[in-house]
């Protein structure tokens, strides 16, 4: 039943967004989605980890680059269509994602956030030193002339991250509500105990990891085409890593849709404010959110209604 | 004759430069009860996380029902029918008891639990340990006594061949601990061994068939209760010189 309903929302979500690419003109319209969107797969993918499995990750645009530049560095060398950028994107970040799960078994805790953090400013060093990709400076990139059959190409990148969004809030539902995620919640709650429970910690671990190195790479692999152009500055922002940790927090990290309400909520609040006042005041945004929703409501908002919604049947 | 379930052939453990077991040896025969005591730090958990796979044995070999599983991970011995409780809880604090027993019944019970039948078999097991009216409760949030009682529950879950119970009986009133030795005499009836690991004599001595004491990591004296408790090595390392 559920399951119907999830399914029909989402073919409704990507018809309703191709509706949308045909009748609105405004580019506006399209740049300011596709920011939320990016966002959103970056938060969902955020949470598959730290969320489900309970390991933090500060590195996320560590993780966002790795796409971002394997995107970059494919389109100079081949100028591959972006589907192949995309799946190039997609593997590579997956593989990292699979280093990352494997540093599971060493570091637990803080010290596995802090060696996520450390693995991004070595992805950053690398890419400022990395001349054909633009190094330091940056680099401009082309927007393919074609659009498929859109009437140009930010409403193709918009309609493209509109399905990443979809796509990862499925993968990410899928994981929670499966097996896998009553066995990532035992390794999140306690990891010794679930594995003498019969958990297979270890699999489940790489599962998550690789899983969110994929969503988070992918989610990078069109930004070059988006922004036109790319350095250091803007593919590792810290926005990016905050952001994609502050809105599972807001929205609430236990369930898979805690994230894509976090998201949409700060998202909209963010680029309501970059229109009206400044953009330079979107991580005092988030900064105040986030310290606002960890003493004040932990579980985020998707907790304060669960909470809301005990006392009221309590009564 | 029955068959050995588990043998443990001189295990050593060691942290650091500390020796925490010494070439312990023990076996356990298919259905039997055998009882781990000795003093606080002797080695008896660390048994229990050589023999589950929680800690891996720096020497010795661990086997089980004939099998070598040392170096095995402990999801697999788990899987293989090796199941223990903690002697420090560790609920799964975000579910609830109900929940609890799921994870073992979907993962070590997996080949022997019809997936449709998960909740009722958790909540039979719950009824039996007289915890039902708590199924719907959070873990976290539980005394104690009774996340004592909730690891029991959830290491039977895991449908054991071969039950450890480390320490699931402190702090227990007198009726309550009789409850749980019923509970573990009845385990045991339908062919399940059982290590206990009791502080609460009485109880390790009604239950066991047999008893191996350790102390500073070595293994002092094995017998029957009567045998062991009449050992004068015993009586020093539990009453000093
Ligand atoms: N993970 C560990 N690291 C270091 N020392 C440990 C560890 N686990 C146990 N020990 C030490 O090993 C000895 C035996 O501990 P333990 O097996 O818990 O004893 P018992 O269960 O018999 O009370 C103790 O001295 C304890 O401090
Ligand atoms: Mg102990």
């Amino acid at each position: 039943m559920k399951l119907d309903k999830f399914w029909i929302a989402c073919i409704a979500i990507l018809i309703l967004g191709f509706v949308f690419t045909k009748n609105a003109d405004n580019e506006f319209y399209f740049f300011t989605t596709y920011v939320i969107l990016q966002g959103l797969v970056m938060a969902v993918a955020w949470n598959i980890l730290g969320g489900f499995t309970g390991y933090v990750n500060f590195g996320a645009a560590g993780f966002f680059a790795v796409g971002v530049y394997t995107s970059v560095a494919l389109n100079k060398a081949f100028g591959l269509p972006l589907p192949v950028i995309l799946a190039v994107a997609g593997i590579i970040g997956g593989l990292l994602g699979l280093g990352a799960g494997y540093l599971t078994l060493r570091l637990k805790g803080v010290y596995f956030a802090i060696a996520t953090l450390a693995t991004a400013l070595v992805i950053e060093t690398i890419v400022n030193n990395w001349k054909y990709v633009g190094g330091a400076a940056g680099t401009y990139v082309l927007q393919p002339k074609q659009s498929f059959i859109f009437d140009n190409y930010i409403e193709l990148l918009f309609m493209l991250m509109l399905v990443l969004s979809v796509a990862a809030v499925a993968i990410s539902r899928y994981l929670s509500s499966s097996r896998v995620g009553k066995g990532l919640a035992a390794i999140r709650d306690d990891e010794v105990a679930a594995e003498c429970m019969g958990v297979p910690t270890l699999r489940l671990k790489l599962i998550s990891t690789t899983a969110m190195g994929v969503l988070m790479s992918i989610a990078g692999a069109p930004f070059p085409f988006f922004v036109t152009f790319v350095d250091p500055v803007s593919a590792f922002a810290l926005l990016i890593a905050v952001n994609a940790i502050a809105m599972p927090m807001i929205g609430g990290t236990a369930y898979w849709y805690g994230p894509v309400i976090g998201a949409l909520i700060l998202g909209v609040v963010q680029e309501t404010a970059t229109v009206t006042i400044s953009s330079e005041l979107n991580l005092l945004i988030v900064g105040v959110l986030l310290v606002l929703f960890i003493t004040m409501a932990p579980q985020g908002i998707v907790g304060v209604y669960h909470d809301w919604r005990k006392k009221r049947d309590a009564k | 004759m029955s068959e050995r379930i588990l043998e443990v052939t001189g295990l050593t453990k060691r942290f650091g430069g500390f020796v925490a077991l010494d070439k312990v040896s023990l076996h356990l025969d298919e259905g039997e009860r055998l009882g781990l005591i000795g003093p606080n730090g002797s080695g008896k958990t660390t048994m229990i996380n050589c023999i589950s796979g929680a800690l891996i044995n720096d020497e010795g070999r661990v086997q089980f029902k004939g099998a070598d599983i040392t170096g095995l991970k402990a999801h697999k011995r788990a899987q293989l029918g090796i199941a223990r409780s903690f002697q420090v809880p560790k609920p799964f604090g975000s579910m609830t008891v109900l929940e609890n027993l799921c994870i073992p019944l979907e993962f070590a019970a997996r080949g022997r639990t019809d997936p449709g039948a998960v909740e009722d078999q958790a909540m039979e097991i719950l009824k039996m340990i007289g915890f039902e009216d708590r199924a719907r409760e959070n873990s976290a949030g539980l005394t104690q006594v009774d996340m004592r009682k909730l690891e029991l529950a959830r290491a039977l879950a895991a449908k054991p061949a071969l039950l450890v119970s480390d320490e699931a009986m402190a702090g227990l009133s007198a009726s309550e601990v009789d409850d749980i030795l019923e509970i573990l005499f009845k385990l045991n009836a339908t062919g399940v061994a059982v290590i206990m690991i009791e502080h609460i004599m009485r109880a390790v001595m009604r239950y066991s068939q047999r008893i191996i004491v350790l102390d500073a990591g070595q293994k002092i004296a094995e017998g029957t209760p009567d045998e062991v408790i009449h050992d004068p090595q015993v009586e020093r390392a539990y009453l000093g010189e």
